[in-house]
Formats: C-alpha cells, sequence, structure tokens
C-alpha cells in the first residue's frame, strides 16, 4: 500500500489536531520538523472532527483546518465529520 | 555564483519546563494552557500567617470542605490561560458589538411594542446587579480558592461577569433612558420582586468557603438564572412577541452561558469523582442553593411570564438537575 500525509503548521491550533489524529490512526507516524508537523500513514489517514472538538472544548469545523495546513497528499474524502486520505486503486 | 540552498533541522534539546514534564510525563510538547497552569499556584516560602486570618496560610488549601489530592486535577475544557481567552472573548465583543449597531441603525429598539420594551428593562436592568454579585464571587473564589487550575478559570468568570452587567446596562440605554438605571436601581434595593434574589447574592458574599461560593454563584444561581432569563425568557417567550432585537442583544450571555457551563460540569464532577465525603458535600450545597436560587428567581421570573413563570421555573430546574446528574451528582 502506499502512503499519504498531511503536513500542518506546529503552533498553539494544530496541537489538538495533531493529538486528534494521532489518537484515531494508530499506523500513523508523527514528523517533527521545525514548524511544521507531518504526518505519514500507511493507506488511509482519517481527521475527525468530534476527537478534535474533544481536546478544545469547543465547536469545530473542519473547513479551519486549512488555515494551517501546508500540504497534503491522497485523494480527499471530506465530509463535515471526517476529512479521509487514502489512494483510490 | 552558485547559491546551495540547504535545510538543517534543529532539533530543540527540550520540549517544555521539567514541571509539566512531570505532569503530562516524558519530553513532550505541551500546550500553551498546561504550561500557564500547572503548579503556578505558590505554595513555599510564607513564614507569616496573615493577620486577617492567623488560622490558615495565605494560601491554603484547608479553607475549603472540599479535599484534592491535587488542586491540578481540574481541568478547563475551554483550555483558558490569558492568550486564549482575551482572544476568543475578542472575538464575541465584536459579534456584540456589530449586534448593537444592527438593532440601532435599523431603529428596532424604537419598534418593540411599549408593554414588551417595559418588561425588558424591568426584568434585565436590575440583573446588573446581580452580575456584579457574581463579579465580586468569582474574584473571591480566585482570591481564596487553591491551585491555578481550579483559581485561573474564576477571574476570567469574574471579567465575563462585569462585561454581563455592562451588556445589560447598555440595553437599558438602548431602550430607555439613564433614568432606568436609577428605576432598576430602586427596584433592586426595594422592590419585593427583587428581594429574594438580592438576599440570596448578599449572603453569596459572607460565604467563606471558596468551593461553597463556587456552587452558590457559578453552580446553582448562574445555572438556573442564564437558561431561565435568557434560554426561556427571551429567546423563547419574548422573541415570539416581537422581541427578537432583544434576543440579539443578549447574545452573549446566551453564547456565554452555553460555554461556562461545559467548564462547570466539568469542575463538579472532577471534584465529586475524587471522593465520597467530597461528593456528599457537594450535594448537599448544591441541593440548598438551588433550592433557594429557585425560591429567590420565582417573582423574577414572573415580571415575564405571569402565570406562566411556575412552569418554566420547573422545567428549568428540571434541566439543571439532569445537567448535574451527568456531572456525578444525584441531586
Amino acid at each position: 500500500m502506499s502512503t499519504v500525509f498531511i503536513a500542518l503548521q506546529a503552533n498553539e491550533d494544530t496541537r489538538p489536531i495533531v493529538e486528534a489524529i494521532t489518537a484515531d490512526n494508530p499506523q500513523a507516524r508523527i514528523n517533527e520538523a521545525p514548524a511544521m508537523v507531518k504526518i505519514d500513514a500507511e493507506g488511509r489517514l482519517t481527521v475527525r472532527r468530534a476527537s478534535i472538538e474533544e481536546r478544545i472544548g469547543r465547536d469545530f469545523d473542519l473547513q479551519e483546518l486549512h488555515i494551517n495546513l501546508i500540504s497534503l497528499s491522497g485523494n480527499i474524502d471530506e465530509t463535515d465529520d471526517e476529512l479521509t486520505l487514502s489512494w483510490h486503486a | 555564483m552558485h547559491i546551495d540552498l540547504r535545510t538543517v533541522s534543529i532539533k530543540p534539546l527540550r520540549h517544555t519546563f521539567d514541571h509539566v514534564a512531570r505532569r503530562i510525563g516524558g519530553d513532550k510538547p505541551a500546550s500553551r494552557y498546561q504550561e500557564g497552569t500547572f503548579d503556578l499556584q505558590a505554595t513555599d516560602n510564607f513564614h507569616y500567617r496573615p493577620t486577617w486570618d492567623p488560622q490558615h496560610d495565605i494560601f491554603d488549601a484547608s479553607r475549603s470542605a472540599i479535599r484534592m489530592a491535587d488542586w491540578y486535577a481540574f481541568k478547563d475544557p475551554r483550555q483558558f490561560y490569558y492568550g486564549a481567552y482575551t482572544l476568543a472573548r475578542a472575538k464575541q465583543q465584536d459579534t456584540a458589538e456589530s449586534n448593537f449597531d444592527f438593532v440601532e441603525s435599523r431603529g428596532l429598539a424604537a419598534d418593540l411594542p411599549v408593554e414588551l420594551r417595559d418588561t425588558v428593562l424591568k426584568l434585565l436592568v436590575p440583573l446588573r446587579h446581580v452580575a456584579w454579585g457574581a463579579n465580586m464571587n468569582n474574584a473571591a473564589i480566585c482570591a481564596y480558592g487553591y491551585g491555578t487550575a481550579f483559581t485561573q478559570p474564576c477571574i476570567y468568570q469574574s471579567m465575563d461577569q462585569l462585561g454581563i452587567a455592562q451588556y445589560l446596562t447598555r440595553v437599558g440605554l438602548l431602550l430607555g433612558d439613564v433614568e432606568v438605571l436609577d428605576d432598576a436601581k430602586a427596584a433592586w434595593m426595594s422592590d419585593d420582586a427583587w428581594q429574594g434574589l438580592r438576599r440570596y447574592v448578599e449572603d453569596s458574599f459572607v460565604v467563606k468557603d471558596p468551593f461553597e461560593l463556587y456552587v452558590a454563584q457559578n453552580v446553582a444561581l448562574d445555572g438556573l438564572l442564564y437558561p431561565l432569563v435568557f434560554e426561556a425568557i427571551v429567546d423563547d417567550v419574548l422573541a415570539a412577541k416581537g422581541g427578537t432585537a432583544v434576543a440579539m442583544l443578549t447574545q452573549f450571555m446566551t453564547d456565554w452561558y452555553g460555554e461556562t457551563k461545559k467548564w462547570v460540569d466539568a469542575t463538579v464532577k472532577t471534584a465529586a469523582a475524587e471522593s465520597a465525603a467530597n461528593k456528599a458535600q457537594l450535594e448537599k450545597w448544591i441541593a440548598h442553593w438551588r433550592d433557594r436560587a429557585a425560591v429567590a428567581l420565582l417573582p423574577v421570573a414572573r415580571i415575564a411570564l405571569a402565570g406562566g413563570a411556575d412552569a418554566a421555573l420547573e422545567d428549568v430546574v428540571q434541566q439543571f438537575n439532569t445537567r448535574l446528574a451527568k456531572a456525578g451528582v444525584a441531586l
């Protein structure tokens, strides 16, 4: 299987997002670069709104992700609740 | 000339402070909330006890009957430290300002039915004295409570209540004139409808135990007052009678209550889960102050609801009990 990734700026806004991704995707590898967090995962990677909300104690719109998004790879499957990266074979 | 661009990654020597690392385990990056909260309470080197209270140290956990092995077990789900708090409120203030502008510029206040306008003035403007009491109480909890995780959000709460008092004043000034403030003060001081609530507020000023004061103010009084006045009365009843403009002016209070109750619930839950003794103490306090608050709020609810006040209040108390049951306190 091939790898997908999402790269986010490393700051106070993305810390709970990275935590949520780590918790939801056991296969994910976190690479912390200066000012950037790149998360690689084999096959697929899911960002769940509910897990982020749990960590920040307020409502979260998944679109807020884009403010701190640097880059990503994979086909995107997006709903209000989840953003999933994977390669459609 | 030839220039090579090369990336050098610099590994930080450490990710956070030792005392934070000891709490979150390992050398992990900590959130600003964690760094701005953990172990900030001064604990050592107090040689003298305060002359005004020689039974206690200056900062003393034993001022409260609630016992915690670790006062940093409390966690604010909003993760407010100074930066996050001020940013959140600045945003809300922008919204509130544009709501006031909207109502003012379109003359919506003048379009309110006269009877409705009078009800709003009679109900909302005296509440600024209640908000001032809440401001005092939260400052007191912050002063006499123990542990930054517990006290820090209280000073934010205190500032919020001051803001609410100011918004209520502005609602009064928008719908009426300066004399509405004097009328409201006179009602607060001598009108029968307000004396129960005034007594409640004044009695809370002399509660010595900071956690009991927290229960009396943030759990019981706010827990009944806000859903009753700003949700049941303003958003439902008054809006249906043509008072949507009023709901716009009090949007901050509705949003604020929705947000702060998460923190109140988390605080109660943590304290109750600590020990059976804490739980029993909380049950006793909450039941006591809830019943007092309900009695005090009934005549206030009658100002706007007349005959429907009992049913509305009963509803609110019911919701309150369900909410607290979720936080682990059976009433």
